[in-house]
């Protein structure tokens, strides 16, 4: 259950999207994720769904990995198809009960915005789980850079997410420690009512809370130890540097976005053609 | 009460690139009232075996029988499991919560739905068995020291008065006093209430002082089973997967190379003290 979470979860595997620079994966799905809400045909939906499959078979991620990101979010999906359906107004009304009615604009919106938001999630798992989390925010970091002349603190921001990524997997780890721990005393998280739920969650956050602040203190303690003070002079280990493979990529990705500009207003300029 | 496990097999992640095997067809049986010791490198699998003994993780393969049934044959008895048997994981007192050194302790009782008086006896006695004096029972566990805090989440397991009590590395990280009064505490559960203990350990000096039966796991799979005369004979092989035999055995093996004729299977500090002064004796005479 707890290992469902796959956001920020390294894939180990050698693939040509594995190797790629992080600045052009992050620059690719940046893109992707505008296309998404750029298209509204169902060709175009086709098309985006076809290139992202393409992306997954050639990292090698087994397509299962992706969609366990979706199970965790599939209330939020639910929620979003559920307004759409009876808050859209529209012509073509198919069922009315009071003030709820379901239209066919309606039932057309809600199936876009799920497919908008499973390639949303999607992508952006093909992303986390392709690019180890220090790439990942060193990438970040430096498309950050050109904001620094305005006050954005463009080197902690990455620090912090380094951080944060980095501890994802080790506070599952010790979730699941925990709650094994309390249940081999007898602890039952999954029956009673939500109020009873809700309780049998104490035994679990209070002992995570303290070791998250231990981990936070220990953490702060070796990186001062290690003289860390920001961003000021500091060198890299690992240069970033654009390979002939990351121009190929990015060339891809504008045909990528050629191809859905012209499926968005091909047919608006010349209506005849499709 | 025996625990017996038959071809226990566990995958983790079964089917994906972080796939791990971490247990390859393990079958041992555990007698009522033994004292057993579980050793083996890191990563042997002794974590994961001891964790299927309550059914926490469930076998990829095999079955885990207690009193020749089944563990997971009836989800619902699956709570009475992990009362009888009793299990202590690595640093426990990081499964410490509430906001009494009572309360906490009471927590496992609570939960098998024990009346208020079993509850508080229960607790009492665990209390007592630790060693936590009765002025620390309303202090907050947080404020404890180490060695306290472990045995305050031991007591909490024992609490629930389990037959069984796995102890995952109970002296892990403590200082040699908080090491003693720990296993001190251990050994009078045994011998005073009788019950069934699998300690799993690094300390080969410990296994040696307590066990009377030594398990040792080597890459998932049980590598050897003796007492621990039997065990720790085979000093290369031990070492062979990264441990080692106490270090008293090392002293014998370095005396007998010097020429003096002494037994070569002695483990214990107290053992060694009587056939050295023994031998001391005979060579003066």
């Amino acid at each position: 259950m707890i290992r469902d979470i796959t956001i920020g979860q390294f894939y180990p595997v050698d693939s040509q999207i594995h190797r790629l620079d992080a600045r052009v994966k992050l620059t690719m799905t940046f893109i992707f994720i505008i296309t998404l809400f750029m298209v509204n045909s169902f060709i175009g939906y086709f098309f985006v769904v076809t290139a992202l499959l393409a992306v997954i078979k050639v990292s090698k991620v087994p397509i299962k990995f992706m969609l366990k990101g979706i199970k965790s979010i599939m209330i939020i999906i639910i929620f979003t198809a559920v307004i759409n359906l009876f808050m859209t107004r529209g012509e073509h009304i198919l069922w009315q009960w009071g003030f709820l009615s379901i239209t066919l604009e309606g039932v057309f919106l809600a199936l876009k915005m799920c497919i908008r938001l499973v390639l949303l999630i999607i992508g952006s798992s093909v992303l986390t789980l392709t690019t180890t989390p220090i790439q990942l925010t060193d990438g970040i970091e430096f498309m950050l850079r050109p904001f620094k002349k305005i006050g954005v603190p463009a080197h902690e921001i990455a620090m912090m997410m380094t951080i944060a990524l980095r501890f994802i997997p080790t506070l599952l780890d010790e979730t699941d420690k925990i709650m094994k721990a309390q249940q081999a005393r007898g602890a039952d998280f999954d029956t009673g009512n939500l109020m009873q739920k809700a309780k049998s969650l104490i035994p679990i956050l209070v002992p995570l809370f303290i070791s998250a602040f231990r981990r936070a203190e220990e953490l702060a303690m070796a990186m001062e130890a290690r003289c860390y003070h920001g961003d000021e002079n500091r060198t890299r280990m690992n240069r970033m540097i654009m390979q002939r493979r990351d121009y190929r990529a990015l060339m891809i990705g504008l045909v990528y976005i050629v191809a859905i500009l012209g499926l968005r207003y091909l047919p608006h300029l010349f209506p005849f053609i499709i | 009460m025996s625990i017996k496990i038959n071809h226990l097999t566990h995958i983790y992640n079964s089917g994906t690139a972080f796939e791990k095997k971490a247990l390859d067809d393990v079958s041992i049986e555990i007698k009522k009232g033994e004292f057993v010791g579980l050793i083996g490198h890191t990563g042997s699998g002794k974590s994961t075996l001891i964790q299927h003994l309550n059914g926490i993780i469930a076998p990829t393969q095999g079955e885990i029988l207690l009193d020749g049934e089944n563990i997971h044959k009836d989800k619902a008895k699956l709570k009475e499991v992990r009362r009888r048997i009793g299990l202590a994981f690595q640093y426990p007192e990081y499964q410490l919560f509430e906001m009494t050194v009572y309360k906490d302790v009471a927590f496992g009782p609570t939960n098998m739905q024990l009346s208020k008086e079993e509850i508080h006896a229960n607790v009492v006695s665990a209390l007592e068995t630790v060693g936590i004096a009765p002025e620390l029972y309303e202090k907050s566990p947080f404020e404890l020291s180490g060695g306290q805090k472990r045995r305050v989440a031991i007591a909490g397991v024992l609490a629930m008065n389990p037959e069984v009590l796995i102890l995952d590395e109970p002296t892990a990280g403590l200082d040699p006093k908080g090491r003693d009064e720990i296993l001190q505490a251990i050994k009078r559960l045994h011998e005073e209430r009788g019950i069934t203990v699998i300690l799993v350990s690094h300390s080969m000096e410990d296994v040696a002082k307590l066990v009377e039966r030594i398990i040792v796991m080597h890459e998932g799979k049980i590598s050897m089973v003796g007492t621990p005369k039997e065990v720790f004979r085979h000093v290369e092989m031990l070492e062979s997967i990264g441990l080692a035999a106490p270090q008293v055995s090392y002293v014998f093996t370095a005396l007998k190379e010097k020429g003096y004729d002494v037994p070569l299977d002695v483990y214990t500090v107290e053992e060694a003290k009587k056939v050295l002064l023994d031998f001391v004796k005979q060579v003066s005479v």
